[in-house]
C-alpha cells in the first residue's frame, strides 16, 4: 500500500481518513491551514467530508502568527 | 510638488504602472502600516486599507503610526500617515472585519491583495477564501507568516508557492514561539512583501532573479 504524502514526508496510516482527522493526527489546527491534495485546493468545509486516498500528496501551508 | 521631482529615484519606466496599480492591505498593522507606506512612497496609485482595529499602545513597537493616533481606527490613522507620505495616492479606507462572507465584494476591485493580519486564523481564512474564490483567485496573493522576536533575518524569504500565491517570512516561529514581536524584523516582511507587490506590478512574477 502506497503511503500518503505530507509536505514531502511519507506519512503511513492516513490513507482513508478524512482531511480534518489527518490533520488533527498530524498536529496542525484546521483553522490555520492551507490544503493542497494532489494539486488541488481542499476546501475548509470539505475537511470533514473528503478522504484522503491511497498515494495522495498533501501540502500543508501552516499560518503562524504575528503581522 | 513636482512628480518628476518626487519619483526621481525611483525606476525609470514605473511611473506609469505604480499609477495605474490598485492594492488592497488587509490588516494594518505591523506588516500592513509599513507596506502601505512604502508602496504610497513609489507611488502606488489607489490603495485599499482594511482593518478593525484601533490603534494602541502596544502597537507602537513595530507599526508605523504616532502617539496622537491612538485610539483611533486603524486604517484611518494610516490614511493620514499616507496623506502626509504622498498625498497624490488615492487611499480608501474600510473599517470592517474580512470574514469569507465579505471579501468577494471588498477585494473584487483591486489588483493584487496583501495579506498582512496578526491572527494566523486570519490568515488561513483569507488564504482559503482567495485561492478557492473564482475571481479572487485571478488575482497576485501576497500574504506574511513567521517574522516574530529577533532571530536571523536571513530566514525570512518570499515563496511562490502556487501560482498568484505568495508568501513572506519563515514560516515558522509566531510572536508566542519567539517571545515577541519587533519593528526590526516586522519591517523585514513587510519589506518583502512590499517588494513583492512592486515586483508583480513592474510585470515580474518570479520570486528570483535570472
Amino acid at each position: 500500500m502506497q503511503n500518503v504524502v505530507v509536505n514531502g514526508k511519507d506519512v503511513p496510516g492516513l490513507s482513508g481518513k478524512t482531511v480534518l482527522t489527518g490533520l488533527n493526527e498530524l498536529g496542525f489546527d484546521p483553522e490555520t491551514v492551507v490544503v493542497e491534495m494532489n494539486g488541488e485546493i481542499v476546501s475548509v468545509s470539505d475537511f470533514d467530508q473528503i478522504i484522503v486516498p491511497e498515494g495522495a500528496v498533501l501540502e500543508v501551508l501552516r499560518f503562524v502568527g504575528g503581522g | 510638488m513636482e512628480v518628476i521631482e518626487r519619483y526621481a529615484r525611483n525606476l525609470q519606466g514605473s511611473y506609469e504602472p505604480l499609477r495605474r496599480a490598485r492594492v488592497a492591505i488587509c490588516g494594518c498593522g505591523g506588516l500592513g502600516s509599513n507596506i502601505a507606506t512604502a508602496l504610497a512612497r513609489i507611488g502606488v496609485g489607489y490603495l485599499k486599507l482594511i482593518d478593525f482595529d484601533a490603534v494602541e499602545p502596544s502597537n507602537l513597537n513595530r507599526q508605523n503610526f504616532f502617539e496622537s493616533h491612538l485610539g483611533q481606527d486603524k486604517p484611518l490613522a494610516l490614511q493620514e500617515m499616507l496623506h502626509n507620505v504622498n498625498s497624490e495616492v488615492q487611499v480608501e479606507v474600510e473599517v470592517v472585519k474580512i470574514v469569507q462572507e465579505n471579501a468577494p465584494a471588498l477585494l473584487q476591485d483591486v489588483d493584487i491583495i496583501c495579506e498582512a493580519f496578526d491572527n494566523p486564523k486570519s490568515k488561513a481564512v483569507l488564504a482559503n477564501i482567495c485561492r478557492t474564490d473564482p475571481v479572487l483567485s485571478s488575482k497576485p496573493y501576497v500574504g506574511g507568516s513567521g517574522m516574530a522576536g529577533v532571530l536571523s533575518g536571513n530566514t525570512i524569504r518570499t515563496r511562490r508557492l502556487a501560482k498568484n500565491f505568495y508568501i513572506c517570512g519563515d514560516l515558522e516561529f509566531s510572536g508566542a514561539d519567539a517571545g515577541g514581536l519587533m519593528a526590526p524584523r516586522v519591517l523585514i516582511c513587510a519589506g518583502h512583501q512590499a517588494n513583492m507587490i512592486t515586483r508583480l506590478i513592474l510585470g515580474k512574477d518570479e520570486v528570483d532573479d535570472e
